[in-house]
């Protein structure tokens, strides 16, 4: 029966209060209200830059596969067994072994206790899948063994880009994994991504080698490109310093050259092996190679002892700071190649937010017009309803701190329009049921009640839709799929909630009354 | 009352018509997809100076050699949406259009938007879109299936194919752009035009309950008739709020509320002239729903 209880009526109308409250609470300054939740803003509405990075994760594999050949060489050795022709080809890595010796070399890499094939207790399956054909063995990574490397990789890489973003030092970026090979970078407020993107494209991988003069070096010798110029350099492969011993870098003027150079500090390790290289190289030339590129490459003229020194190439102030920065973050584990960029300038953000608040005033005005016209009283409870329905949506959004993006303000004028069908689908209930009862209060009733299965049914499908949107979406879409659902729940409570009250109370005032709606 | 069921055959045909041109545009003309879906770069310039126009534009980028390149006009006087194929996505892209294009034609120009999408994401992003939809197909179908008999699922999912298919015929025939948030819109539409269908369904199988004698050819144009008004009403101000989306919401949002626009028109059509001549069709009677209760 449509009988409501002081208790429900009070509850119910602080409930509506609260979520008004809580609604308004974003309008105001952030000190001077006792909510200090907001709406988060999307990137589309405040303006900023979403950045997908990927992991190039070859680099890595190879040093793995690399790493491991010195380790089965050496394990092999002490183990006395021959093999010959142990090397890294086509990822994979093969030796050979003589026929007495294979089923001991099995047993060592397939063993679930495997010193040098390990993994297989916790995954079940070792970290290198063995094939063997006649006497050679094939060694290739498993698909654990490629995930591990692949997890690892990423956990460093987002360590790195984290340093390097809050170095640049926008508000309150956003920074997640994606699989297990991806990186989300999301800055709000950024306009022009250039200088995050060129940082996060650098490994920064630095080490300082000697220039060699003759052909020969025992560590082997590469030819390298100078960063700024044609000229190459003939360049040992023996690593005297690298980045990893870095403790501080910092850009600097030079006083007496009136040149930018970057000064670093070096750790005590580093500090006692780049002593020990300038004693005994004076007069050589130390290359500074960065990712592959030699910035410099200065004659040593004295020893260098103190654990810090400069690094000059025709830097500018902006150049300098950059690199002071990649070489205080550290290198990345591989190349990060940015495979998704979306960028929106501020102004733009605020056009969407003045045009999606207009159309939604817009949409609501049409609406409640619509049905006042359509359905006179009720309809004005509809509209109440309606309205009541938008502050609860608002306020939840607000709650949850949740992110409103553009389409997410279409889903909310989205929810306008369809809100109403609950109201609607209950009133032309009650239109048919007062036709065959008299008694209003009766007919009210059945009216909320068969209208029931097909209120539930069909806001069902269309929290079936907004999840799966939610799931599959991204970004901008996601906000969609989010007011959408909240906004299915909101428009449940309101019109069993507060449209039933209003509706029973004024159908108790005027029980007499007939072809009330 | 109207009589609807007077007009099953012809809109059936008319229907199918639709359909089986609207499959033949997606085959042969096929949808125009956006940069979401097929890679590339959209950049949304404003100018503020009225020399810069659609045709010094297409100068200028063409001797980027950026590959195939769309310039029009984007709501505004002195707005532009240039799309690109190239898809490179390094560093620095950006930045050297932005170069080239301010030694063309002056500086007086900034880009308000910038999307760049690799070859790799857009393809992932289609396959991820075109799953969605598939889901949310079959968890209707599902839903419908547990909630009625399996006639009125059947029945309401090819309504919804009716629907999505006719939706992505439109937008094929018009050269519409595909982007994500028309995906998201075809999601949306199906979650209408299924509450839709819903609501009639629920109807019948009330009357279905209530009335032995009558045939299902009658009682499915009882059951449209008696539900007729919320249909239409629930049309209207859903139809109000997407229209003004799609005058005052900004120009991002105009695909994506045109699409809902013809969904929900389309969505209220098929939930009458698709949805129940199916069950006619499938000879629904008492005995079909009785089946349920009895258990």
């Amino acid at each position: 029966m449509l009988y409501f209880s002081k208790l429900r009526i009070t509850l119910v109308s602080l409930v509506t209060l609260f979520f008004i409250f809580v609604a308004a609470s974003n309008f105001q300054d952030s000190e001077n209200s006792l909510i200090s939740k907001r709406i988060n803003l999307g990137l589309d509405l405040q303006g900023g830059s979403y950045l997908l990075l990927e992991i190039d994760n070859t680099p890595v594999v190879l040093q793995r596969m690399q790493n491991t050949t010195t380790i089965i060489r050496k394990y092999l050795k002490d183990k006395k067994v021959i093999f010959t022709d142990l090397k890294v080809k086509d990822n994979a890595i093969i030796f050979n072994v003589s026929k007495q010796d294979s089923e001991i070399v099995k047993s060592f890499f397939l063993d679930k206790e495997s010193e040098i094939n390990p993994y297989y207790n916790q995954y079940k399956s070792h970290q290198f899948n063995l094939l063997i054909k006649e006497n050679k063995f094939i060694l290739t990574l498993s698909k654990y063994g490629l995930i591990e490397i692949k997890s690892s990789s990423q956990d460093q890489a987002i360590e790195i880009v984290r340093r390097r973003v809050d170095e640049v030092g926008t508000n309150e970026p956003n920074i997640l994994k994606r699989g297990n090979n991806r990186i989300l970078v999301e800055l709000p407020g950024l306009d022009d991504p250039m200088r995050i993107k060129s940082l996060l494209g650098k490994t920064a991988n630095l080490t300082f080698r000697f220039v060699t003069q003759g052909n020969s070096d025992t560590f082997g010798i590469e030819t390298l490109q100078f960063e700024n110029s044609e000229d190459k350099a003939l360049v040992s492969k023996r690593i005297i310093l690298s980045g990893e011993n870095l403790l501080d870098a910092q850009p600097q003027m030079n006083n007496q050259t009136n040149e930018t150079v970057v000064s670093f500090t070096l750790d005590r390790v580093g500090a006692k092996r780049f002593g020990k290289a300038t004693r005994t190289g004076i007069g050589k030339q130390l290359a500074i190679v960065l990712d592959n590129k030699i910035v410099s490459a200065p004659v040593i003229r004295d020893a260098i002892v103190s654990g810090s020194g400069q690094i000059s190439g025709n830097f500018t102030f902006q150049s300098a700071t950059d690199l002071a920065l990649l070489l205080r973050s550290g290198a990345l584990p591989a190349p990060l190649n940015i495979i998704e960029e979306r960028t929106v300038g501020p102004d733009l953000g605020q056009d969407s937010i003045n045009a999606g608040v207009f159309a939604l005033c817009i949409g609501f005005l049409l609406v409640i017009i619509f049905m006042f016209i359509k359905y006179k009283f009720f309809g004005l409870i509809a509209n109440i309803t309606l309205l009541v329905n938008l502050f609860l949506l608002v306020g939840i959004l607000t709650i949850f701190e949740a992110t409103l993006t553009l389409p997410g303000i279409a889903g909310i004028i989205l929810t306008v329009g369809m809100a109403v069908d609950a109201n609607v689908l209950i009133f032309e209930r009650i239109k048919e049921e007062s036709k065959k009862e008299k008694n209003n209060i009766i007919a009210f009733d059945t009216g909320y009640v068969k209208s029931k299965t097909a209120i539930l049914d069909a806001n069902i499908t269309t929290l079936i839709a907004a999840t799966i949107l939610f799931f599959m979406g991204s970004g901008p879409v996601k906000g969609f799929s989010v007011t959408l659902a909240i906004g299915i729940f909101t428009t449940l409570f309101s019109v069993y909630f507060i449209a039933r009250m209003l509706t029973g109370l004024y159908v108790v005032k005027n029980k007499e009354k007939i072809n009330l709606i | 009352m109207i009589n609807f069921n007077k007009f099953y055959k012809l809109f059936n045909i008319i229907s199918a018509c639709l359909v089986v041109i609207s499959i033949l545009l997606l085959l042969f003309k096929g949808l125009n997809f956006g940069v979401d879906f097929k890679g590339g770069t959209l950049i949304e310039l404003r100018s503020s100076d009225k020399k810069i126009n659609i045709t010094s534009l297409r100068d200028s980028f063409s001797n980027m050699n950026l590959g195939d390149i769309s310039i029009k006009k984007f709501g505004n006087e002195n707005d532009f949406l240039i799309k690109i194929e190239q898809k490179d996505t390094s560093a620095n892209a950006i930045e050297i259009i932005k170069n080239k294009l301010s030694d063309s034609i002056g500086s007086s120009f900034n880009f308000r938007r910038v999307e760049n999408v690799g070859p790799k994401v857009s393809s992932e992003l289609l396959k991820s879109s075109i799953i969605a939809i598939m889901l949310s197909l079959a968890a209707m179908l599902f839903y419908i299936w547990i909630r009625f008999e399996w006639q009125f699922s059947l029945g309401a999912i090819l309504a919804l194919f009716h629907d999505v298919i006719i939706t992505l015929g439109l937008f094929s025939l018009f050269n519409l752009e595909i982007n994500l948030s028309i995906v998201a819109a075809v999601l949306t539409i199906v979650g209408y035009s299924m509450n839709d269908t819903v609501v009639i369904y629920d109807r019948v199988r009330e009357n279905l309950k209530k009335f032995s004698s009558i045939k299902i050819f009658e009682l499915t144009n009882i059951s449209i008739n008696e539900t007729l008004s919320r249909t239409l009403i629930t049309s209207v101000t859903t139809l109000l709020a997407l229209i003004s989306i799609y005058l005052f919401g900004g120009e991002i949002l105009k695909g994506f509320s045109l699409a809902m626009i013809m969904g929900v028109i389309f969505g209220t059509y098929s939930s009458i002239y698709i949805a129940n001549p199916i069950l006619v069709k499938l000879r629904v009677s008492q005995k079909t729903i009785l089946k349920e209760d009895t258990e």
